[in-house]
């Protein structure tokens, strides 16, 4: 009982969903609208444990490691900041409010800095695993040139045919590799997906 | 230190302490600041298609711009977004502004309030922001059947069905496209909900390292158009006649580029020197 009672809801919601796509009717509409703010309803709902499982992993880390605590103690307080900072609209929907600006002047720059730190790790990586040390690697390696060769400034005609190649590798070789890998996970979520729905695959259930 | 000298050059190069390689790629991206240069970059047929679809939005047209994007890739799309709102509203459009993003709305704001302000549009008449909300797929499909159910209200509190713009305005039928600048997965949802439910014509702005991923939509025509990177936004603000950021950004890139392309020759051309000699050895 425990399990196929998940397993018919599992089945009875997801060929709903399923016949509801491809029925243009406005129950149809309805019903999808009805789906989705249940969706909503269930996000919700499932947010506190999202946040109590943050603040339990956050304390456990804290009670474990003395050197952890000072970045235990910042994750709730910034998590508590951000909630007040956000309890009101207008708080928030202003562009000197404590949110906009706690926003602007430490999570733009934190997650700029973060991002651009990425520059020195790429060359660094370049430098040290970027080798022709086979056919394959030295193929990656010039078409990696070409294509990055297209980002600095070249005299014409070089610049117009590198333009034309680089357009070629994306549109030709590129495209054809990505469309196989996209049909393929297609057909891997449309079998895993029917596996579900037949309850054969049970993983999200969990072990218990 | 006899052991030094004992080193050739090649193997010297290929153990470089990887600091010398960071101060050098700082330096790369410090040489811009000092030297202020403009590069012209070569434009693209996919950034143009983008370019004369929001051309082609004027008296009073509207086109929807998804800002889903966050800080981290602002410095990418920030600048698309900029060089697109100063051509719809230069040619009289108008811009409905969504984003799937949690943090899209505050970036949102801030170049809404900066441009519209130099521009002289108004709220409510020239643009309307709905704001954030969760579950892209959702959001979209919701979009697709009205915009009032997602967003009842828009991004400042204000019912939508009060503001001048939204009269009329129910769902994608009545937007002539949709610019989505996105960072993460919310650009397929627009390509599977957006453009393949709906029909609605879609165009990506999307950062230099996920353009690859979109050419076969732009190829099978779910895609109208394409901005690929720093350099794309470039290229849009080129072709519009407009000075920004995405042109400010080009020398940073290209010096960068350069560092890592010289990095790479450097590196093979010590890993070919090193192969020969252990050869005759």
């Amino acid at each position: 009982m425990k399990r196929q009672v998940p397993i018919f809801l599992v089945f009875l919601c997801g060929l709903t969903m399923v016949i509801q796509f491809f029925v243009p009717h406005d129950y149809s509409d309805v019903l999808f609208q009805y789906a989705n703010d249940f969706v909503i309803v269930i996000g919700i709902l499932a947010l506190p444990v999202g946040i109590y499982s943050l603040m339990k992993n956050t304390v456990n880390k804290a009670m474990r490691d003395p050197k952890e605590r000072i970045f235990s103690a910042l994750t709730i307080l910034g998590f508590l900041v951000m909630i007040v900072a956000g309890l009101k609209r207008e708080w928030f929907a202003s562009s000197t409010s404590l949110s906009s600006n706690m926003f602007n002047y430490v999570l733009v720059p934190a997650q700029a800095t973060l991002f651009s730190m990425l520059a020195f790790y790429i060359a660094s990586a370049a430098y040290r695993a970027f080798r022709a040390r086979t056919v394959l690697a030295a193929v990656l390696l010039v078409t990696a040139f070409v294509v990055m060769l297209r980002l600095i400034p070249l005299p014409e005609p070089v610049a117009t045919w590198n333009a034309e190649f680089v357009r070629w590798i994306l549109e030709v070789p590129n495209m054809a590799a990505k469309r196989a890998i996209l049909i393929g996970v297609a057909l891997g979520a449309i079998t895993y997906s029917t596996k579900i729905l037949l309850g054969i695959e049970r993983a999200y259930m969990g072990t218990d | 230190m006899a052991e030094r000298k004992s080193k050739a050059w090649y193997d010297r190069m290929l153990s470089v302490d990887r600091r010398w390689i960071y101060l050098i790629m700082g330096l790369a991206v410090v040489v811009p600041v000092i030297w202020e240069m403009y590069i012209p970059v070569t434009e693209s047929s996919e950034v143009r298609d983008v370019y004369e679809f929001s051309d082609d939005v004027t008296d009073g047209e509207i086109v929807l711009l998804a800002i889903d994007y966050d800080p981290s890739t602002m410095a990418e799309l920030h600048p698309m977004t900029e060089a697109i709102l100063r051509q719809v509203w230069r040619n009289g459009g108008r811009v409905l502004l969504s984003s799937l993003s949690q943090f899209g709305p505050a970036m949102a704001d801030e170049i809404l309030t900066r441009i519209a302000g130099e521009m002289d549009v108004e709220y409510g008449v020239d643009y309307v922001f709905l704001g954030y909300k969760p579950y892209p797929a959702i959001t979209i499909l919701a979009m697709g059947a009205d915009f009032r159910v997602p967003f009842p209200t828009d991004y400042y509190g204000n019912n939508v069905d009060e503001l001048p713009m939204m009269e009329g305005v129910h769902n994608f039928d009545d937007v002539e496209g949709v610019i989505a600048l996105a960072s993460g997965t919310a650009a397929d949802y627009w390509i599977t909900y957006g453009n393949a439910k709906y029909g609605v014509p879609v165009a990506l702005g999307v950062t230099g390292v996920m353009a690859s991923d979109y050419y076969p939509y732009l190829q099978s025509g779910q895609l109208f158009g394409l901005i690929p990177g720093i350099k794309g936004a470039a290229e849009y603000e080129q072709m519009a006649g407009i000075r920004g950021e995405g042109a400010r950004g080009i020398p940073y890139q290209t010096t960068s580029h350069a560092v890592i392309l010289f990095f790479i020759v450097m590196t093979n051309v010590a890993f070919f020197a090193r192969r020969a000699a252990q050869r005759r050895r």
